[in-house]
């Protein structure tokens, strides 16, 4: 079972050590790494996921539980611990919704009395984070994006179950985020996202600051911004009508920012 | 001299992987000879020699098949990499037809396949992927947590016995397991032999004959209505 992961920092690209030099993330944070593009977001992902042990470029070291990772982790990739979902992962499968989470299902759990309840939570689930409900009979292709997106964290999260879930960079398309925080809450794991997104950052227990390459901060959102991430939810929310109203063709006006005050 | 024999598909991701491959062999001290078969165009004998300053050499099977190819060449490629100072020998070859594999007792066999090919690939690819020692995962960042489940629960219902890896060979993730499984191998035999059995030898379009029609054809056939039956002497 797994506690918690500690990363040991290592050193930037010019080889100067990290600032923050050890970061302990339990079971149930909500994390998020923040930095400008080239700032190493992925490399520090990918170290995760490597469970690197001072034998990546960055040097850093992960230890699972205080330890070093058990190399099963590593060799046998059914007992890997990771669920890691990027910009450009997608579903490739033409099965039909229902078929396809079968399936998947099928072969995470073995007692098959479980799956159908295993896969009403999934879609309920993901259609908590899309504005569009998705029917069980479409075929996975056709989802959108919005929807595609949303039943990938619903599918690692229930079905796949793994105790840690990386997240690169996935706000982009249309998902409701504060219910995805929300609900991803409810689940005990450690949910790690990159993100640019003030609202995911905020909705965060803390975030990591990168620059050239290299952990420069840790920031432990605090009681302002968790006050003030009720009003960005706001802004955020209004920006997202006016999205919509251009999206459909239609005039904004000056009274839109009127819930805005 | 240890021996990895590397098959796969185009485009899957070989070159990458052993690419990384190298790389960590050196660091740990090996010197690795590089062997490519293709059919007609290949070049990353060039640029793993200029990468890597390691002996390397490529063939082209032209009208051979890469399989047939490989196990004529693999005799003289095995004294080549030992003169040159090598202890490890990399043969990538393009395994075509999807009959034969080219894998060989003694030898590491290792099959690169792409997470993105769809699930149903592992059921088509046959004895390349069933006789393999190690099937390689790659570009596992482009599809969904469960397709790769799914992916690697299709592998293991074909080849129960064939370890699975994943890979994500753009940032070198997952190969350090490839790399101690091949230095852990042992040295190949003097007499190597073929792992698999090769598909019937006579095959009249193997041969060049092209009519279409079973009729135009002898030995093993069949035609849309039957299943295979032995035509000739």
């Amino acid at each position: 079972m797994i506690e918690t992961i500690t990363i040991f920092g290592g050193h930037s690209r010019d080889g100067e050590p990290e600032a923050v030099q050890r970061i302990e993330l339990k079971m149930g944070d909500v994390v998020s790494i923040v930095g400008p593009t080239g700032s190493g977001k992925t490399t520090f992902i990918n170290d995760i996921e490597l469970f690197a042990n001072g034998n990546t470029q960055t040097g850093r070291r992960i230890l699972i539980n205080g330890v070093l990772p058990p190399v099963e982790y590593r060799d046998n990739p059914s007992l890997n611990p990771i669920a890691l979902i990027t910009q450009h992962t997608t579903f490739l499968s033409d099965l039909p919704v229902l078929e396809f989470l079968t399936e998947h299902a099928g072969i995470r759990v073995l007692d098959k009395s479980l799956i159908e309840q295993m896969i009403a939570d999934t879609l309920s689930f993901a259609n908590q984070l899309t504005g569009e409900p998705i029917i069980p009979g479409v075929r996975m292709t056709e989802l959108s994006g919005g929807q595609t997106r949303a039943l990938l964290i619903a599918d690692a999260t229930i079905i796949c179950d793994t105790p840690i879930v990386l997240l690169d960079e996935v706000e982009n398309a249309g998902i409701n985020r504060s219910r995805a925080l929300e609900l991803l809450r409810a689940y005990r794991k450690i949910f790690i996202f990159v993100t640019h997104d003030p609202r995911i950052a905020l909705l965060s227990d803390y975030r990591i600051v990168m620059k050239g390459g290299s952990i420069t901060d840790l920031l432990r959102t605090n009681e302002e911004e968790r006050a003030f991430s009720h009003q960005v939810a706001k802004l955020d929310d209004l920006l997202a009508v006016m999205r919509d109203k251009i999206r459909f063709g239609e005039r904004l006006t000056t009274h839109e920012l009127e819930g805005f005050a | 001299m240890k021996l990895c024999i590397c098959a796969g598909p185009a485009t899957t991701g070989k070159s990458a992987v052993l690419r990384h491959m190298i790389s960590k062999l050196q660091a740990a001290g090996d010197s690795v000879a590089f062997l490519k078969v293709d059919v007609q165009y290949a070049e990353e004998d060039e640029i793993f020699a200029r990468e890597f300053g390691i002996p390397t050499r490529k063939v082209y099977s032209g009208e051979l098949c890469p399989d047939h190819c490989n196990v004529m060449v693999l005799g003289d490629a095995m004294q080549w990499a030992e003169k040159s100072g090598a202890n490890i020998l990399l043969v990538e070859t393009a395994g075509l037809c999807l009959r034969c594999s080219p894998y060989v007792d003694g030898g590491l066999g290792m099959i690169v396949i792409e997470a993105t090919s769809g699930t149903n690939l592992p059921l088509k690819i046959g004895p390349m992927l069933s006789l393999a020692d190690v099937a390689v995962v790659t570009k596992i960042d482009r599809v969904s947590q469960a397709e790769r489940e799914v992916f690697r629960a299709r592998i293991q219902t074909v080849a129960p016995n064939v370890k699975v890896r994943e890979v994500n060979a753009l940032y070198g993730i997952g190969i350090d397991p490839l790399v101690d499984i091949l230095r852990n191998q042992p040295d190949t035999w003097d007499k190597m032999m073929l792992r698999g059995n090769p598909p019937v030898g006579t095959c009249t379009i193997c041969v060049g004959k092209k009519e279409i029609g079973w009729q135009a054809h002898f030995g093993v056939v069949r035609s849309l209505e039957n299943q295979n039956f032995y035509r000739g002497e």
